[in-house]
């Protein structure tokens, strides 16, 4: 099939090694993707010890003021303000928090709903296999920010609509790799000898098939967090995301947008965040993909 | 050949089918949309009214039959926001994205195919992994902030470009470039790798060892074997991308297409607009990859000689 190009078939047989032996193996681009990967992880989860200020507090009498260094700086407020006061060095840093966490919740729901309805339809067959299928061709057949941009307009935006709709992303890879991998294994001798030992289906599902189909996902779950960041990003950014005045790296870009001629810092430090973020999650994807996959890694 | 074609064809009719039953019954989720549209204080009556004249009164299947009956005469319904036949609303808009795809699929192919075919054939030397950088930057960076940084710069700090609209040629060019970012990256991408498979080829060598001059053995022996996996890319993948891609350029640069249309009636819940304009960009994109996969088949005689 010519439309897997975009999607290089992932290959099951890596194996984990320590953490040593990863970082020796990569080169430095990786190795500084690795570490910004930490950094931003660990900015996360400490936000709210680490930002100076609340990410909604106002104040008034510090309106759109500038980062550190420049003239107008008001103390205590390094990376400047946005219109209504608040500071961007803790808006960029609960975004990010939030971004991660939504990302993540996304991703998380398409491995595990792609990845059981890819091993059932693997294993059952028949009507089911071709209806499972016949999703994920439709799915594939729409680019998804439409399919986004209806789920929003129905459901309105909120942070629940908007984990439901990064969930529906990326199910449909998640579903077409372990289908693919369970009709391999099916196929495999130690399967057979499961079934005449008399295991039952769902011991040979979770048992035998879910372990091998394990690697291809990881791979799959790393590749789709990076494009769900951006998707994430972008709806927020048309305003269709998660609503103000909560802090999102895309919403503080897209309303941020209206004050560049005199206040560009508000657009800059988150847009430099999304960068970040996308930046470390590709590059650790490929890695993990190339590592993973026999046939790129003769090249 | 003729079971292929009607197997595709046929496939891409239930896709549309599906697509087009998922939207209506999508949209009827949410209950009736009327009250986002008109906003509150309206009166009983009104609202009664305005229910029956949208004919949101009737059962849900009396409903979906009217839907599919509005496409047959060629109006798609009424836009709850314009009041007007929603063909007409986004019939205006077809020729701006036609305009904005157009250049930004040229300005793709000038650079991507040449920097491709760079990267495979020096793929050792800087060249390569300066190509390599070129295409995982595209990659990495997302098309709004690209769009936002690029205003930033070259409208607000340098004065030189204009930020909205698709008045003169001066205009095209931010979006343009925004637009293209991505597929450059994706296209370079699997130009070189496209490049890489054919350069590895028997008959590579055995070009060379005629005694064939470098530049025949590229581009006669090589880019031609590999442009049957490179047009098959652009079909299939360009046209989901660009699509993807229209929504978020023309939002920014308040581009009269009809990607700048999706996202405000998705903004103001105008669903019959919504509804058509989803269907009418996927079934573009559907048509895209099923001419794409025939031409495809046509070109491979494996499936042409009928073994699909």
């Amino acid at each position: 099939m010519a439309d897997t190009a975009f999607t290089p078939s992932i290959a099951a047989n890596s194996r984990l090694k320590g953490a040593s032996a990863i970082w020796r193996d990569a080169d430095p681009i990786q190795r500084a993707a690795m570490v910004l990967a930490v950094i931003l992880i660990s900015a996360a989860i400490l936000a709210p010890f680490i930002a100076p200020f609340g990410p909604e507090q106002q104040s008034l009498i510090a309106r759109l003021r500038p980062p550190i260094g420049f003239e107008r700086y008001k103390d205590g407020y390094l990376l400047g303000t946005d219109e209504l006061g608040r500071d961007v060095l803790s808006r960029t840093l609960y975004g990010l928090r939030l971004t991660l966490t939504l990302a993540l919740l996304g991703a998380s729901i398409g491995l595990v709903v792609g990845g059981l309805l890819g091993i059932l339809a693997g294993l059952i067959g028949g009507v089911f296999e071709d209806m499972v299928m016949g999703a994920v061709d439709t799915q594939i057949a729409i680019p998804f920010t439409l399919i986004a941009l209806l789920l929003l307009a129905i459901f309105g935006s909120s942070i629940e609509v908007m984990v439901l709709v990064l969930g529906v992303y990326g199910w449909e890879q998640s579903a077409r790799i372990v289908r693919g991998e369970v009709r391999r294994l099916a196929q495999m001798p130690f399967i057979e000898a499961a079934r005449s030992a008399g295991a039952s289906g769902p011991r040979i599902a979770f048992k035998h098939i879910l372990p091998n189909v394990i690697s291809p996902l990881v791979v799959q779950f790393t590749l789709s967090l990076s494009n769900i960041v951006l998707l994430e990003s972008t709806l927020s950014f048309l305003g269709l995301g998660v609503q103000p005045p909560t802090a999102t790296l895309g919403a503080m870009v897209g309303i941020g947008r209206d004050y560049m001629p005199t206040a560009p810092w508000i657009v800059v430090a988150p847009a430099l965040m999304i960068l970040l973020i996308t930046f470390a999650v590709q590059i650790l994807g490929d890695w993990l993909r190339d590592r993973t996959d026999v046939r790129l890694r003769a090249r | 050949m003729l079971t292929y074609l009607a197997r595709t064809i046929l496939k891409m009719l239930v896709t549309f089918f599906v697509i087009v039953t998922l939207v209506f019954f999508a949209t009827r989720l949410s209950g009736s949309p009327i009250d986002f549209v008109i906003g509150e204080g309206i009166t009983q009556e009104d609202r009664a009214l305005l229910t029956s004249y949208y004919g949101l009164d009737q059962s849900t299947w009396v409903q979906y039959r009217a839907f599919l009956a509005s496409f047959a005469d060629g109006q798609f319904g009424l836009s709850f926001v314009e009041r007007r036949p929603v063909a007409e609303i986004v019939g205006e808009r077809i020729w701006p994205s036609l305009q904005l795809l157009l250049s930004s699929v040229v300005l793709t192919l000038a650079l991507s195919l040449p920097l491709g075919i760079l990267g495979a054939v020096y793929r050792k030397s800087w060249i390569g992994s300066a190509v390599m950088v070129i295409a995982f930057v595209g990659y990495a960076v997302p098309n709004f902030v690209l769009a936002t940084l690029m205003i930033l710069i070259f409208s607000y700090w340098l004065n030189w470009l204009p930020v909205v609209g698709n008045g003169t040629p001066w205009h095209f060019i931010m979006p343009t470039i925004t637009m293209s970012g991505i597929l450059i990256a994706g296209l370079t991408r699997f130009t070189r790798n496209a490049m890489l498979d054919v350069l590895g080829q028997d008959y590579m060598r055995t070009a060379r060892a005629k005694g064939l001059s470098e530049q025949t053995v590229i581009f006669k022996h090589g880019l031609r074997n590999a442009s049957i996996t490179i047009l098959s890319v652009i079909g299939l993948q360009i046209a989901g991308l660009a699509a993807a891609g229209s929504v978020v350029v023309e939002a920014i640069f308040a581009w009269p297409g009809i990607g700048d249309l999706l996202v405000r009636s998705a903004i103001v819940r105008d669903y019959p607009v919504l509804q058509f304009g989803v269907i009418a960009v996927s079934v573009a994109v559907l048509f895209i990859n099923a001419a794409v996969d025939i031409a495809y088949a046509y070109a491979d005689p494996r499936i042409r000689l009928g073994r699909a």
